[in-house]
């Protein structure tokens, strides 16, 4: 099989979709934790902020961002006439 | 009911739920008219786990398709939950609030990194292998990248980072199957492998998904009750969850207070730990910072690296389908993992604090020693108290537990009845089979299927495959429940090194082959070669030669290294040989777009 152009429009856009989930996945996984000291000193909802990240800020970007993603990426396979 | 068990999902499934809400009022009323709290512990443990051989029995199949890959036909959502059972050990069950407990703001590392992982595996993994249509993930690797020695490599991964995660499992349900059931812990882990086998070895995959399904169910009914009980019984709040950063700002005080941290403990007792690590403290150093994060990278590649995990999106009608199911996994995974950090927390404020009837901290030894619930842990060794200096108080250096304590004990600490401590020990027990179940049946798949059925006999016939991989299911169960009763090592340590043993391995190999065309067999086979081997001479060298770890990246963390080595490896090998053929690139182009069919035929 030769890759359409279709196929490889599809391709492009999912790849630039794959870097913008992952860039958000970095941000929140390794970049904030980083600063938990930092984040410490600031207070949200009664939580210290970085304990609050760890504990249950990241993991909620965490289903956002698929619930989000997955979206984007059927109606990206939609709009290529890729998908099933 | 009308119509295939198919298109009766939520009916079927509704009113399981409703059956063990039922099931949990008998027992109350039970308690009630003075049953015995051991009989009812006995009850919760046997009455699931025969519900779970019933549908075991029920799911029994002599169809490849059906076997190994649940005749592709898991709706998302049900795909969902039974990857959440699949994924939530026996450890994260019980010993998660533990860590939390015991290590504070350090051990969030384990929560931020097994959800994170999820992203990995919806952003570059499920999908693709879906449209591959394997049956195992060695059938990937072993198709994608020609040749015997990939595929045997890949086994070879997959068997020993699979083999030291179901040890951990098989040990989890004969702790809890010898505690609920009053029989020696070499007794409880054979009666552990009758039930995970019970349920895994007439129908396969298809079995094993169904029970999954009833599983997660029991595990996070068990999980949540006694957190949203207890909370709102002590007046923490409506929704735990949301309400206990105060508590946190409190136990901040109480460590002042009590001296946590500079009180140091001056006896040991095997096994127990006093509590010395401060709860919110975030990590203040390059070197702390740094050992937070790569963590979090090991747990996330490893978790996206995982077989057992990643076979689970084989089982689903369509690409679609195993992207939406890796989306529900992590919600249902994410319903667990962010309660255990707010029952950790509200645990060790109820021990912590004078002004709560519950606290010990502080209080006169006599006093705490004649409480029900210290009576009864200690007696069994999982808490220990000792009057170190001898002045008659409790001082927090002179408090030892397990950490498996603050999921079990909570309900008794908080003053609720005992059955729902029997809940939570059915809980603990679903939790620790389903594991288990998963990690057997990608063990024993991988054996019958690459190495028996694609390298030994291409020619057997389909009754004989079946056979065989259930002869390997049984045979590698009984070598997990042998190990486990030799009690060689603790639950979490070894869980741990199954993700670094799997990332080092699998991840590049798995992720360039969709990802990087020009990845090619000789790339892909120095990959695994290279990183599995450099992770265990790194392993080895931290942990039992004495070595001293490289940039802070101790044997929970080897992963880093073999992956490093993995990629290194790969990249410079698959670049110094022949691009893949044709016919290779092809394939790969036709796994990147969801329509179509899938590489491999059904057979």
């Amino acid at each position: 099989m030769k890759p359409s152009s279709a196929h490889t429009e599809h391709w492009e856009r999912t790849r630039r979709l794959t870097f913008i989930t992952l860039g958000i996945w970095f941000f929140f996984s390794f970049f904030i934790h980083w600063f938990g000291a930092e984040m410490n000193n600031l207070s949200f909802m009664g939580f210290p902020l970085g304990f609050y990240m760890a504990a249950q800020g990241s993991p909620v970007a965490f289903v956002i961002l698929l619930f989000w993603s997955t979206r984007k990426q059927e109606a990206i396979d939609e709009e290529c006439g890729v998908a099933e | 009911m009308n119509g295939r068990f198919i298109d009766n999902l939520p009916k079927v499934y509704g009113l399981y739920t409703g059956g063990f809400l039922v099931f949990i009022g008998l027992m109350a009323i039970l308690e009630q008219l003075g049953t015995p709290a051991d009989t009812l512990g006995v009850l919760f443990v046997a009455f699931t786990i025969a519900i779970y051989a019933t549908i075991g029995w029920l799911s029994r199949t002599m169809e490849t398709g059906a076997y190994y890959v649940a005749g592709r036909e898991v709706p998302s959502l049900y795909n969902g939950m039974a990857t959440a059972a699949d994924w939530m050990s026996g450890a994260s069950f019980v010993a998660m609030a533990g860590g939390v407990y015991f290590g504070g703001y350090g051990y969030l590392a384990f929560i931020v990194g097994w959800t994170g992982g999820y992203v990995l595996v919806n952003s570059l993994m499920a999908p693709y292998l879906r449209k591959f249509g394997c049956y195992t993930v060695p059938d990937f690797i072993g198709t994608r990248y020609g040749g015997n020695t990939a595929r045997l490599l890949a086994v070879i991964v997959l068997v020993v980072a699979s083999f030291t995660y179901v040890t951990a499992q098989i040990n989890a349900t004969g702790t809890i199957a010898a505690r609920a059931l009053q029989i020696p812990f070499e007794v409880g882990v054979w009666f552990g492998l009758l039930g995970i086998l019970l349920c895994s070895m007439l129908g396969g995959m298809r079995a094993v998904t169904w029970t999954q399904v009833a599983q997660y169910i029991v595990l996070i009914i068990a999980y949540l009750v006694p957190v949203f009980w207890m909370s709102n019984a002590q007046d923490f709040g409506l929704i735990p969850q949301l309400s206990y950063g105060a508590a946190v700002d409190r136990i901040t005080e109480l460590e002042a207070l009590h001296g946590v941290g500079t009180m140091v403990p001056s006896e040991t007792f095997p096994g127990l730990r006093a509590l010395t690590t401060a709860h919110s403290m975030a990590p203040d150093s390059v070197l702390a910072s740094w050992k937070f994060i790569t963590l979090v990278l090991v747990l996330m590649c490893g978790t996206a690296s995982l077989p057992h995990i990643l076979m689970r999106y084989f089982t689903t009608p369509s690409v679609r389908e195993a992207r939406r199911s890796v989306v529900w996994s992590l919600f249902f995974i994410f319903l667990l993992y962010f309660t255990a950090p707010a029952l950790a927390t509200f645990t060790k404020l109820q021990i912590m604090d004078p002004n709560l009837a519950t606290g010990i901290i502080g209080k006169s030894i006599a006093d705490v020693q004649s409480l029900e619930w210290i009576q009864k842990w200690s007696s069994v060794g999982f808490l220990a108290i000792s009057d170190s200096n001898g002045d008659g108080l409790l001082q927090i250096n002179e408090f030892f537990m397990r950490g498996d304590i603050v999921v079990l004990a909570t309900p008794e600490i908080a003053g609720l009845p005992y059955v729902i401590s029997g809940l939570v020990a059915a809980g603990g027990m679903a939790a620790a089979m389903s594991t288990a179940d998963g990690l057997l049946l990608a063990i024993a798949n991988a054996l019958s299927h690459d190495l028996y059925y694609k390298i030994i006999d291409p020619e057997a016939d389909t009754r004989t495959r079946l056979i065989v991989a259930r002869v390997l299911l049984v045979i590698i169960g009984a070598g997990g429940a042998l190990v486990a009763s030799l009690q060689l090592s603790s639950i979490l340590g070894a869980v741990a090194w199954a993700f670094s043993f799997a990332c080092s391995g699998l991840f590049f190999p798995l992720v360039l082959g969709v990802w990087w065309k020009r990845a090619n067999r000789q790339g892909a086979i120095a990959g695994m070669a290279v990183g599995f081997i450099v992770g265990f001479w790194y392993l080895y060298h931290v942990r039992f030669a004495g070595g001293t770890p490289f940039l802070g990246l101790d044997h929970l963390r080897f992963g880093i290294v073999g992956m490093a080595a993995s990629l290194i490896a790969m990249v410079g090998v698959s670049l110094a040989t022949e691009e893949p053929d044709a016919e290779t690139q092809a394939m790969v182009d036709a796994i990147r777009i969801p329509s179509g069919k899938t590489i491999l035929d059904e057979s």
